[in-house]
């Protein structure tokens, strides 16, 4: 993945930088020795790394506008950071960068519960903001599987999903309001407890914009009270065809489950052999989970069970109790890491419309063999996000490059259906090139011209999101003519 | 009046255009401003329907009676449970799903399962250069690219004209029944709404009415489980009165009402719509005094009739939240103007966005502040 030459004049101003962010900041708030940077050199997708020229950590929001304030003066590059766990390079550094990690803002700055909010420092991971609230019975429900780790500053510039988004939305649905900074150290409040935030719906533009238009300090979240029960059924089936048009139909039948899982063999066998699922030997699979009361439990699987049984499937099993359900997720919840045990992989993101999944099924099996790389899939199978994992192998030269290669072409696939390239991840470095598949040149100059608003001179994790060769002029407004 | 029949169209029109374009679907939600009247209702019709994927396609000029009509016979619909302005307005004409979107109306449900920004998956939009622009999709998880599906969710017309929404739909709820507990000042009606969304049964709606004192909380699902939850809450809830429970007809035509402010249909005054965290919602009516006042969103929503060209906001003082004038003359507008004042720099960001996505300033200028 190419990234833009680090620029020889910001190199040449770090002691000056260093210098000044140490006024501003706490002496072990600013790293620049190379041995410690290197700590931030990549994020969850591994392949690419760079350590950054600087790391600050600062512990408040003035802090974080002084540092943006200081680099906007130096002209230098700022790539905010969460906690590291996106996949695809949104937080990875350039050589010329300035890392903006908020990880010591993890503070829980109100509860409420009349109002049913919480404010929280961004850095705060997103598990412990409903460890806050859960001795009251509240939740905060966009539950992405990284959330030990993830921090809400991240969930944030991606507007990340998790299991449960089928019922509860993901986070831009969640996300009440925000304290910002802008590019040149401006502190804006937008939103906050009251709903709608007013005006133009900046909050929302936030929500998604992978750290491009400011750096996200504070948070308002919506919280729930927890469902008074939840439990699931498993349903098998010897037909990936049959599986989808299984979802199709609950959906159809008015039942809204929370989460509406899918695997294939590939993983049914995997997690099966790794983690002891003890799941049926079958071509696919759903796991269907429904909220409520007991009863109120029964009633809506024995609907789903009822629909199921239409579709003649090979197994069903509707949990009867807690450590039944613990059982039905086991696998699913260990689908990485079993894949993982066995080969190197590359996992994908794509949407596609509920409708298209056995024909996209199928032609991903087609091009696996085209490719002779292996797919398993698993993903949430109620909103069409697909998570096909491509297994590699990284010590063999030009698997990487083959992996990629098949993995632009389900993305692409994945948009001739009608989906997207992205369903929770974001672009970051690693889909920017495909942007230009799912939009045109008019439709990416609409969003970058959105940039131009809030960061006019492209410092923010300028070389993310947009391919490098449609953002080059705005990213390095060369002054020779040629 | 302008009436392009598809986008193509209306890209050329406004693309042609010298001066200011006052853009309306319908026309029902009184928002036109000046300018050379431009409408979207002849860029209509419901595009792709797929119930098991509860996903619709629609242009932007289709009737919403239409769109509820196609989802009514597969027993979906449209989630946010969108007002209808032409009561309270005294407006005519046909309620399109563009102008929902433009103006991101949202009724009762809001507060359960989101606005109309949150069902909103997908636009095209015509920006005020005449460029054809889609952002989004149909598929229900997107993240590729900014979202600029949700500022145009709410942008009422400034940065772009809409020829086509993708929305996420949802089952209907088989019944649905409203749990009434009367007696309450606005200080009790509110803790009780807020008692009863922090509990498990799934509240979908949440109101008071500070004329009659009743709190009403809806509940809605499959039969048993409506029963079930109703109870429970009536039960959880004893603390704050005794609860008196409404169903079938009677239930629905409460919640019309409530979403439609039928109250103040046909009323002397204006209309503000006022959002503010619920808890705040009884302070701030002691301050401002209304003539008549309704809550939704569990407080968070003050419907207030003032007298005419009364400064709500004045008498409101600072506050967190925004205050809409949704019905006023066009003096009080002119004054106090609709839209309630941001600080200067979201203005400024917003003024930027307005520049750089229609740069002559053509796009119902003077709207939205
Ligand atoms: C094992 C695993 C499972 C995962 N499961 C899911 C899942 O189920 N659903 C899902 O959606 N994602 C998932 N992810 C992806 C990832 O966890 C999410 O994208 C997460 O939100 C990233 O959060 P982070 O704090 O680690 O952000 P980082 O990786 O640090 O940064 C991500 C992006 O956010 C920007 N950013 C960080 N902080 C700020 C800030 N303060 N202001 C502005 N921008 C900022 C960065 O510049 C970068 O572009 C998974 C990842 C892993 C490794």
């Amino acid at each position: 993945m190419e990234m833009p030459v680090p620029n020889p004049a910001v190199l040449a101003r770090k002691s000056r930088l260093v210098e000044r962010l140490q006024k501003v900041l706490p002496p072990d708030a600013v790293i620049f020795d190379e041995a410690e940077t290197r700590a931030y050199e990549c994020d969850a997708l591994t392949a690419y790394k760079c350590p950054p020229m600087l790391v600050v950590l600062p512990s408040t929001t003035q802090e974080v506008s002084d540092v943006l304030r200081i680099c906007h003066q130096e002209g230098v590059p700022v790539v905010p950071r969460g906690s590291g766990t996106s996949l695809a390079g949104g937080a990875l550094p350039t050589a010329d960068c300035v890392i903006l990690g908020v990880a010591r803002m993890n503070e829980v700055l109100e509860t409420d519960y009349a109002n049913r909010v919480i404010r929280v420092q961004s850095g705060r991971t997103n598990l412990s903001v409903s460890g806050a609230v859960e001795e009251e019975g509240f939740f905060y429900a966009p539950d992405p599987s990284s959330q030990l780790a993830c921090a809400i500053a991240g969930n944030i510039a991606m507007n990340s999903g998790g299991a449960h988004c089928l019922k509860y939305g993901v986070t831009t649905n969640n996300l009440l309001g925000v304290t910002m900074v802008m590019m040149d150290g401006t502190i804006v409040e937008i939103g906050g407890a009251h709903l709608d935030s007013g005006g133009l719906d900046l909050l929302g533009l936030i929500c998604g914009s992978e750290g491009q238009l400011g750096v996200v300090t504070e948070a308002t979240l919506r919280i729930l009270r927890k469902p008074e029960g939840a439990r699931p059924v498993l349903i098998g089936f010897d037909d990936n065809e049959v599986a989808g048009a299984c979802v199709s139909d609950i959906i159809k039948a008015g039942v809204l489950p929370v989460a509406i899982e899918f695997m294939d063999r590939l993983c049914i066998e995997t997690t099966d052999k790794f983690a002891k699922a003890g799941y049926p030997d079958c071509n696919a699979l759903l796991i269907v989970e429904v909220e409520g009361s007991e009863a109120e439990i029964d009633a809506q699987l024995d609907t789903i069970t009822e629909i199921a049984r239409r579709h003649d499937p090979v197994e069903l099993r509707q949990s009867k109790s807690p450590e039944e359900s613990a059982k039905i997720w086991l696998g699913r919840k260990s689908a990485f890491g079993a894949i993982g045990q066995i080969n190197d992989y590359m996992c994908l993101d794509g949407t596609i419309p509920v409708s298209s999944l056995p024909f996209v099924l199928r032609r991903i099996g087609e091009m696996s063999e085209e490719f002779g790389l292996e797919v398993g899939n698993v993903f949430h199978a109620g909103d069409g996000n697909m998570h096909p994992l491509i297994l590699f192998d990284a010590n063999k030269p030009g698997d990487l490059e083959l992996c990629e290669a098949f993995g632009a072409e389900i993305l692409k696939l994945c948009v001739e259906a009608g989906g997207c390239l992205t369903g929770e991840h974001g672009v970051g470095i690693e889909k920017r090139d495909l942007m230009t598949v799912q939009y045109t040149p008019e439709d990416l100059e609409a969003q970058m011209a959105v940039k131009d608003v809030f960061d006019p001179a492209w410092l923010l994790n300028p070389a993310k999101v947009f391919p490098l060769a449609v953002s080059q002029a705005r990213r390095d407004p060369a002054p020779a003519a040629a | 009046m302008l009436m392009p029949t598809n986008e193509a169209e209306l890209a050329e029109m406004i693309r042609a255009a010298t001066g200011p374009l006052s853009v309306r679907g319908g026309n029902t939600r009184g928002l036109a401003g000046p300018g050379a009247p431009l409408g979207v209702g002849a860029i209509s019709g419901i595009g792709l329907y797929e119930p098991g994927a509860l996903t619709l396609v629609a242009r932007a000029g289709t009737p919403l009676a239409d769109i509820e009509a196609a989802l009514a016979a597969e027993n979906q619909g449209l989630p946010f449970e969108p007002m209808d302005h032409r009561g309270l307005l005294g407006t005519e004409g046909t309620p399109t799903i563009g102008g929902v979107i433009a103006a991101n109306v949202s009724g009762p449900r809001r507060i359960a399962v989101g606005a109309a920004r949150d069902f909103l998956l997908g636009v095209r939009y015509v920006d005020g250069a005449g460029t054809v622009i889609k952002n989004g999709g149909r598929v229900m998880k997107n993240v590729t690219g900014y979202d600029l599906v949700k500022l145009m969710a709410g942008s009422h017309g400034t940065l772009g004209v809409m020829t086509e929404v993708a929305l996420k739909v949802l089952p209907r709820a088989e019944t649905a029944a409203t749990v009434v507990l009367g007696g309450l000042g606005a200080g009790a009606g509110v803790a009780a709404m807020s008692a009863a969304l922090g509990t498990p049964y799934e509240v979908s709606a949440a109101a008071y009415d500070p004329a009659t004192g009743e709190a009403m909380l809806r509940i809605e699902g499959f039969a048993a489980s409506v029963a079930y939850r109703a109870e429970r809450l009536a039960d959880v809830l004893s603390d704050h009165g005794k609860a008196e429970l409404r169903d079938g007809a009677q239930s629905q035509a409460l919640w019309r009402d409530i979403r439609d402010v039928a109250a103040f249909r046909g009323t002397d005054g204006d209309v503000w719509r006022i959002s503010v965290k619920p808890g705040d919602a009884p302070a701030f009516l002691d301050a401002v005094a209304p003539d008549a006042a309704l809550l939704d969103w569990g407080g968070g929503l003050i419907w207030a009739r003032m007298p005419e060209g009364a400064d709500l906001r004045r008498r409101a003082g600072a506050f967190a939240g925004h205050a809409t004038l949704v019905r006023g003359t066009g003096a009080t507008r002119a004054t106090l103007g609709a839209f309630h004042p941001q600080p200067s720099p979201l203005a400024a960001i917003a003024a930027g966005l307005r520049q750089r996505f229609d740069p002559r300033g053509i796009l119902n200028p003077g709207l939205m502040g």
